[in-house]
């Protein structure tokens, strides 16, 4: 059924961002800084209230609103849907509490463009709603390249240094040839379907053997959102990007944006092509990709000195984990995903705005140049190296959830193997941001030679993103990491909230329910066996495991001479020199890797399905 | 005629990527960018064309009744050509800063994001 | 990488994607085939809104909200290019000088064409419920009327004319309109973005029911996020000095 008030949360939570930032960007230039700031937060609360309620309203099956009024008949329709199951609106939800977050943290303290930042950040939010609602490919097209335009100028919003411009053009031009390539993705499923909507999409696709223009279309359609999740070998654009930008920009990015990219790819699969690309197909393509891009990123993760690009390398590695989860293609998979994914935001995104803090105050992010010098009574001291646990897959925090639930998901899909990659890769990625912590906080450890700048970027002698260098951290900056941390845990030990997580994974992947709820107003499905999404006691020994192994890793990288024989020690170096040269900052490389690895999908795609 | 409007699309998209990675110049690769888009447009355009039909706007001289190409796409192209003019403005933004901090504009001399 | 890695590495995905296209093209439908079934829909529905455009009735009526969405990436790219190019404490701002000669003839032709181009903006932007054209197409031509007298080398004269704060104000109001205006639709209960206005009669002035509100909106939306576009790209070039400029000079 297409009317009642629920229907009318979803446009809601899309326009009134906008017009609330209009209003923001008026009311800066007429009234004072003070207003502007207090209206964006109060804005972000709105909207996380809207897609909260939506959340509640979607527990018993979609919601589906037509924009305009052009309602489907006979499963045909002029206009777009705004099909909203629970896992969409808690990913909207998980956008707008990021960005409250974030502009708390920003509140009245950070350096920016007059209200030009808090109007920017309140567009990203929209783009990122309209983004995780809408149920119509064109529309995600469109939202894509909103979220796009906004983070770029966020991304260079520090004009000055000239790294900031360097890395937002970086991002920009490679997002941006990602969409143009969605877009030719796009064109080719209108060519072959004339339909534009996801449900429309899957209708007519549903039992058609894939042949040579449907692979074509998935590879294309997804060739962008995959540039947005940063999988290798696109994903050369995040470590620049994050490098720069400011730290609450940084916070939405890894937080979510990313991980929308991660969304769109299960979305438009199990919507559109589940029917006629055969599941082993994508399952073993994801695998593949899903394992180089978390070793590549664990690998550049541990090797980096430059705190927030050693942060942004572990959300590569976290990418290549949820894009395992979704390979699984099993209701457990999604939910483990969709509780990591949670977690992961609340960790990630405080351990930025910790950095951010200490750039604030002492000018660098360079594990050298801070060796020792924060001092282990800061209170960002313990946060960070708690949440370097947490990151790690300590219990009970949301990540250490999130693992433990797709672990068991890898195991009971026939791939126990999966589950040391897991530990493996949380290990290594939580063991670096320790060491990184350990290091800068409490000077455990020898103090790093200074680095070459010919080889890797430096962090050092970086602007204070404040106005002015910051004697105290303010209070609404450690409310704000707070915030996360909390909301981390709370993923972690509320069982209401994993169960709710797993019933909407089950219903996520339920393509009938889809298309009947979206074309022909049938009422919810029953939702088949829900996934257990909770602790179970070898997830919580793994999550023990791989913390400690987390704790070994910072350890031997501090204190332990290598053991390795050197012969095989140069020629690992020698090696990974070669990965690491590839991570160039050359615009044009970048360019090369994408168009390599859109060919490189299609290989992986298209090969086991030629007749 | 029928595979030609559809592989020039295709080659625009290529032939744009090529333009940013040999480029020595970042207004160029900006340019490259825009080229590479116009290639969707042909795409979209080609897909939505019907032979001896007219324009989907109806007037005194071309009644309702009148066979029209696809206004979808043609909707499609004009919010694509919107977005690829906003992308553009934004990138020579950030090519005049790059300017300004750097003193180059050749992708080759950019060298401060690495590893 | 060298040079020759980066065209080899490219080459190899630029041959994968050509054959990928080429299996894609051998499934397409024939070209100028008559089997468009999204017009089939959108024909009738265009004219049961009594809108004369289709074109127009799909961007602004059927699939407005991709629309809104184009109208917030414009104000985005707007308020981001203002925040890139805004200026910093390392330059000084001067005021332009007098530019340099430009012939009489393109004085003239400027201050004829500007009048009649800004006419004709307004006519593409109020008319495109009927004619091709639109709130997009209308407003980029006004802008461009403006900046006609740029090429007039009367650079002042367009600064005394372009007081930006108007300008962002049209662009905010217009843009938060478009939202607003669905909103209405929403509060009415025919959903958001719904076509709620009375629709006229067919190929009149007066038709098409928010079609012709959307364009108006939307023509003011495009013209002066232009000009604001435009002004910060000109104050670049011709309104500020760099530091190393300044103390070469100095």
């Amino acid at each position: 059924m297409y009317q009642g008030p629920a229907t009318a949360l979803a446009p809601l939570a899309v326009a009134l961002p906008v017009v609330l930032a209009c209003v923001v960007l008026i009311v800066e230039r007429w009234a004072s800084r003070r207003l502007a700031d207090l209206l964006a937060v109060g804005t972000t609360v709105l909207v996380f209230g809207l897609t909260a309620a939506l959340v509640a309203a979607t527990r018993d099956g979609r919601v589906v609103t037509w924009s305009g009024g052009w309602v489907p008949r006979g499963g045909l329709s002029v206009g777009i849907a705004l099909v909203v199951d629970q896992l969409a609106a808690g990913i909207a939800c998980l956008a707008a509490g990021l960005t409250c977050c974030a502009l708390l943290y920003s509140w009245r303290y950070l350096k920016t463009a007059r209200a030009h930042y808090q109007a920017l950040m309140l567009l990203f939010l929209a783009g990122m709603v309209g983004f995780s609602l809408t149920g119509d490919l064109f529309n995600m097209f469109v939202f894509f390249e909103l979220m796009g335009v906004t983070a770029f100028a966020l991304t260079g919003l520090h004009i000055e240094e000239p790294d900031s411009v360097q890395g937002s053009l970086n991002f920009a031009v490679i997002n941006s040839l990602g969409a143009y390539l969605s877009l030719m993705g796009i064109g080719l499923l209108y060519a072959r379907t004339g339909q534009l909507g996801l449900a429309q999409l899957g209708a007519r696709l549903a039992g058609r053997h894939a042949d040579g223009l449907i692979v074509a279309a998935f590879v294309l359609v997804t060739i962008g959102f995959l540039v947005k999740a940063a999988m290798v070998p696109l994903h050369f654009w995040l470590a620049d990007a994050h490098a720069v930008a400011p730290a609450p920009v940084c916070v939405l990015m890894s937080g979510v944006m990313v991980e929308l990219g991660v969304y769109a790819l299960a979305r438009v699969y199990l919507t559109v092509f589940s029917a006629s690309i055969p599941a082993p197909v994508v399952q073993r393509t994801f695998l593949v990709t899903g394992l180089l891009t978390a070793a590549l990123g664990s690998v550049m993760c541990f090797a980096q000195r430059h705190l927030k690009r050693l942060l942004a390398y572990s959300t590569i590695a976290h990418t290549g984990l949820f894009l395992i989860g979704f390979a699984l293609l099993s209701p457990d998979g999604l939910a483990g995903v969709a509780l990591y994914v949670a977690g992961h935001a609340g960790v990630k995104g405080a351990l930025f705005l910790l950095v951010g803090v200490v750039l604030d105050r002492y000018q660098s992010v360079d594990e050298g140049e801070l060796f020792g010098r924060v001092g282990g009574r800061h209170p960002a001291c313990w946060m960070f190296l708690l949440a370097a646990l947490a990151l790690a897959g300590l219990p009970p925090f949301g990540p250490g959830l999130g693992k433990a639930v797709t672990e068991e998901a890898a195991a009971t899909a026939g791939h126990p193997w999966l589950v040391a990659v897991f530990v493996l890769v949380s290990a290594v990625t939580g063991g670096a941001v320790l060491r990184a912590g350990l290091r800068v906080f409490l000077g455990r450890g020898h103090r790093p030679e200074p680095i070459e700048p010919v080889e890797q970027m430096s962090g050092g002698r970086k602007e204070p993103e404040t106005e002015n260098t910051l004697r105290r951290t303010p209070l609404t900056m450690l409310v704000a990491i707070g915030m996360l941390l909390i909301g981390s845990t709370a993923v972690g030990v509320l069982p209401g909230l994993a169960a709710a997580v797993g019933r909407a994974a089950a219903v996520f992947g339920d393509q009938a329910g889809y298309l009947d709820q979206a074309l022909f107003a049938a009422s919810a499905p029953p939702v088949a066996a829900a996934p257990v999404a909770w602790w179970s006691s070898s997830g919580v020994l793994l999550g023990v495991a791989s913390t400690v192994l987390a704790a070994v890793v910072a350890g031997l990288s501090l204190y332990a001479h290598p053991l390795v024989p050197h012969r095989l020690r140069s020629h690992l170096a020698a090696g990974f020199e070669v990965v690491r040269g590839l991570h160039s900052g050359h615009l044009g490389d970048y360019v090369a890797w994408l168009i390599f690895g859109a060919a490189g999908l299609a290989a992986l795609i298209g090969l086991p399905l030629l007749p | 005629m029928g595979v030609l409007a559809y592989a020039v699309a295709g080659w625009l998209v290529i032939v744009g990527a090529l333009g940013m990675l040999r480029s020595r110049n970042l207004v160029q690769a900006t340019v490259a960018l825009s080229v590479a888009q116009s290639g969707t447009y042909v795409f979209l355009l080609a897909i939505g064309y019907q032979w001896s039909a007219t324009a989907p706007v109806f007037s005194s001289g071309s009644p309702p009744t009148n066979q029209v190409v696809d206004p979808v796409v043609q909707a499609m192209a004009l919010t694509d050509i919107v977005v690829s003019a906003m992308v553009t403005a934004l990138l020579l933004a950030l090519t005049i800063q790059i300017e300004k901090t750097h003193r180059t504009l050749d992708p080759d001399e950019l060298q401060r994001l690495k590893g | 990488m060298n040079r020759r890695a980066r065209l080899s590495v490219f080459g190899l995905g630029a041959a994968g994607l050509a054959v990928l296209f080429a299996l894609a093209l051998a499934g397409m439908p024939d070209f100028g085939t008559s089997d468009h079934p999204y017009r089939d829909l959108a024909v009738p529905a265009a004219v049961a809104h009594d809108t004369a455009n289709v074109v127009s009735s799909v961007n602004f009526d059927q699939r407005a909200l991709d629309t809104l969405g184009e109208e917030v990436i414009l104000l985005s790219a707007v308020v981001g290019a203002t925040a890139l190019l805004r200026p910093t404490p390392h330059e000084t701002q001067r005021p332009p000088a007098p530019g340099g000669r430009v012939l009489d003839g393109t004085i003239l032709m400027a201050y004829l064409l500007l009048p009649l181009t800004t006419l004709i903006g307004l006519d593409v932007v109020v008319h495109g419920h009927l004619t091709p054209g639109g709130g997009f197409q209308g407003g980029v031509v006004l802008a461009t009327a403006l900046h006609l007298l740029y090429l007039a080398g009367r650079y002042e004269s367009l600064a005394r004319l372009r007081p930006l704060d108007w300008y962002v104000w049209v662009e905010g109001s217009s843009a938060a309109s478009f939202a607003g205006i669905g909103l209405v639709g929403l509060g009415l209960g025919s959903g958001f973005l719904a076509n709620v206005a009375p629709h006229g009669s067919f190929q009149n002035l007066l038709s098409a029911g928010t079609v012709p509100i959307l364009n108006v909106v939307t023509g003011g939306a495009v013209a002066g996020g232009a000009v604001v576009l435009l002004a910060q790209f000109l104050n670049q070039a011709l309104g500020t000095t760099p530091q190393a400029a300044q103390k070469s000079a100095g």
